[in-house]
């Protein structure tokens, strides 16, 4: 019993070996429920696969096709688009964070820019940059700087004030407190945020492969459908599930590394 | 040292005729008005008053984090403008780094800029290193020193606000209630210890709070302020021995002074202050025994 209460605690806490079992069993969970419905016959093959032809659809894919290929260039994207997004909005949402005036002139038009649908871009970008890979990185610089920007300036405003005075009447001056205070402080968030964002990244990887690529994983699934290989959209759709979750326990493990005094226990 | 209140040798802080107003328009408050104060070198000003009688925003405007709208403040004779390094200040709550170690938030200034240039040949680095061990000595840290300021108690953590401020030798220290969040217990201690080191470093400090006994305690002069708006009510000189002893809280002396400076605060204020409160109580317990 003293177990069990210890379990349900509101706001308890597990070892971290419980939690990855438990973290486990949610993923058999999901495998046993769609291995069940594949094999009950209820719905044709051909809309919905069963986990082993995914599988086999996996080795083909990755021993006949290019199947690295095709990770390692919507990695690519991902990645420049983001890393670029990263350059201007840092730099960008700390100004905005810290200096009223620099936030009355960008955020007005920031905030008017997130709601511009990034997949409406598509076209324009198109016309604009072409169809290599200088389009691809665009959609996902559009679909991510934006909303980046903004909760990057969130994150900078909510450093304690009383740390910024602290460096002041100890004579920093305004450069010293936005690089050693402000950018210090608030630096674990902005990890925290750029974790999330690179979900999004991802979101706006599909969406420009999917327009305009003739390689990658988006544009693998997209082909896939006009040859109704279901197979291979599955396949293709777990590879960004798995290789997203990857990048986010990357992140996790670059803010227990770096903020070590957030993890004490 | 001198049994009774250091004279004023020349003024090291010299306010006139300060005065503060928030808003504008029709929404404008006064927030202070026309206060003059002179605070000596070496001299310990505490500053109390009922909340809301612009104690703090007092002392914001001499440490430079607010603008004055009227009058002047003079350090050294001169005008201050802005923050500065000469003018320390510890702050109630949250000002520590929590990134940084214990004796890297104490060596925090020595990044700067202006430290560093003032102060860059080996013998004063030297001395710097030398400094901070001795604060966090002083301030009985020495052992935490590589700890991480979410690893400390409340009352380490003002420790290591207050060796921060010091590192820095400011000429003045103004203290923004740095005893407000902790317990009784610690504060008692805390006070010993800021005596300790006022008489060590011979700084000025000017400290504001709402506990009187505190005020009494610590200050060579209790500065009453009234609010409504803010201003100077009145200037008690506390009539102990410059170095105090907890037991002096009990001297006839104390208890009268703070009996006056709690009435003058009930009287500006018309509000019953947790001091009232206590008074009473006391005066009750006495009058059964």
């Amino acid at each position: 019993m003293k177990t069990r209460t210890a379990f349900w605690v509101v706001r308890g806490d597990l070892t971290r070996s419980t939690y990855l079992v438990i973290g486990l069993i949610g993923f058999a969970c999901l495998l046993l429920i769609w291995s069940g419905l594949a094999a009950s016959g209820w719905f044709e093959r051909i809309f919905l696969p069963g986990p082993l032809e995914v599988l086999r659809r996996f080795v083909v894919w990755l021993t006949q096709a290019d199947l690295l290929g095709d990770i390692q260039i919507s990695v690519y994207r991902v990645t420049a688009g983001f890393l670029f997004s990263l350059l201007i909005a840092l730099p960008l949402g700390l100004l905005i964070g810290t200096l009223k005036p620099i936030q009355a002139f960008f955020e007005p038009l920031i905030e008017f820019a997130r709601y511009l649908p990034a997949v409406a871009f598509v076209p324009l970008v198109m016309l604009w940059v072409g169809i290599d890979e200088g389009a691809k990185i665009a959609i996902i610089w559009i679909g991510t700087f934006f909303q980046m920007v903004l909760m990057i300036s969130e994150d900078v405003r909510r450093v304690p004030m009383t740390q910024i005075e602290a460096a002041q009447t100890m004579g920093a001056s305004r450069s010293e407190i936005l690089t050693r205070v402000v950018l210090k402080s608030a630096m674990p968030n902005i990890v925290d945020t750029l974790r999330v964002t690179m979900g999004w990244a991802w979101t706006y990887l599909v969406v420009a492969e999917l327009v305009a690529a003739n390689s990658g994983l988006g544009y693998a699934i997209l082909k896939a459908q006009r040859f109704l290989q279901t197979d291979k959209i599955f396949v293709g759709i777990l590879l960004i599930g798995l290789i997203g979750f990857i990048m986010d326990q990357l992140f996790r493990l670059l803010h227990r590394r770096s903020f070590p005094w957030l993890h004490l226990r | 040292m001198a049994a009774s209140p250091v004279m004023p040798l020349c003024h090291k802080i010299s306010l006139q005729g300060l005065g503060k107003v928030f808003g504008a328009g029709a929404k404008q408050t006064a927030v202070l008005e026309d206060v003059s104060l002179e605070v000596a070198e070496n001299e310990f000003v505490t500053v109390v008053g009922a909340s809301g009688c612009g104690k703090s925003t007092l002392l914001r405007i001499i440490a430079g984090l607010e603008t004055l709208t009227s009058g002047a403040v003079l350090l050294n004779g001169q005008p201050i403008s802005g923050p500065g390094p000469e003018r320390g200040m510890v702050f109630q709550d949250y000002s520590l780094y929590p990134w940084l170690s214990v004796m890297e938030n104490v060596r925090f200034c020595r990044q700067l800029k202006i430290h560093r240039e003032r102060s860059n040949s080996a013998r004063e680095v030297h001395a710097a290193i030398g400094r901070s061990y001795a604060l966090l000595e002083l301030m009985g840290l020495l052992e935490r020193k590589d700890a991480y300021p979410n690893q400390l108690s409340g009352g380490m953590r003002q420790r290591v606000a207050i060796a921060r401020a010091l590192m820095p030798k400011p000429q003045v220290l103004l203290m923004d209630e740095p005893f407000g969040a902790l317990d009784a217990q610690t504060r008692e201690v805390m006070h010993d210890l800021i005596l300790h080191l006022f008489n060590r470093e011979r700084s000025t400090i000017l400290f504001v709070t709402h506990d009187v006994e505190e005020a009494i305690y610590l200050g060579h002069r209790v500065v009453v302020m009234a609010p409504h708006p803010g201003r100077i009510d009145s200037i008690h000189v506390v009539p102990l021995p410059a170095a105090r002893h907890a037991d002096m809280k009990l001297t006839p002396e104390f208890l009268a002074l703070k009996k006056t400076i709690l009435q003058r605060i009930h009287t500006t204020s018309g509000v019953y202050t947790d001091q009232d409160v206590l008074q009473r109580l006391t005066e009750i317990e006495s009058f059964t025994h």
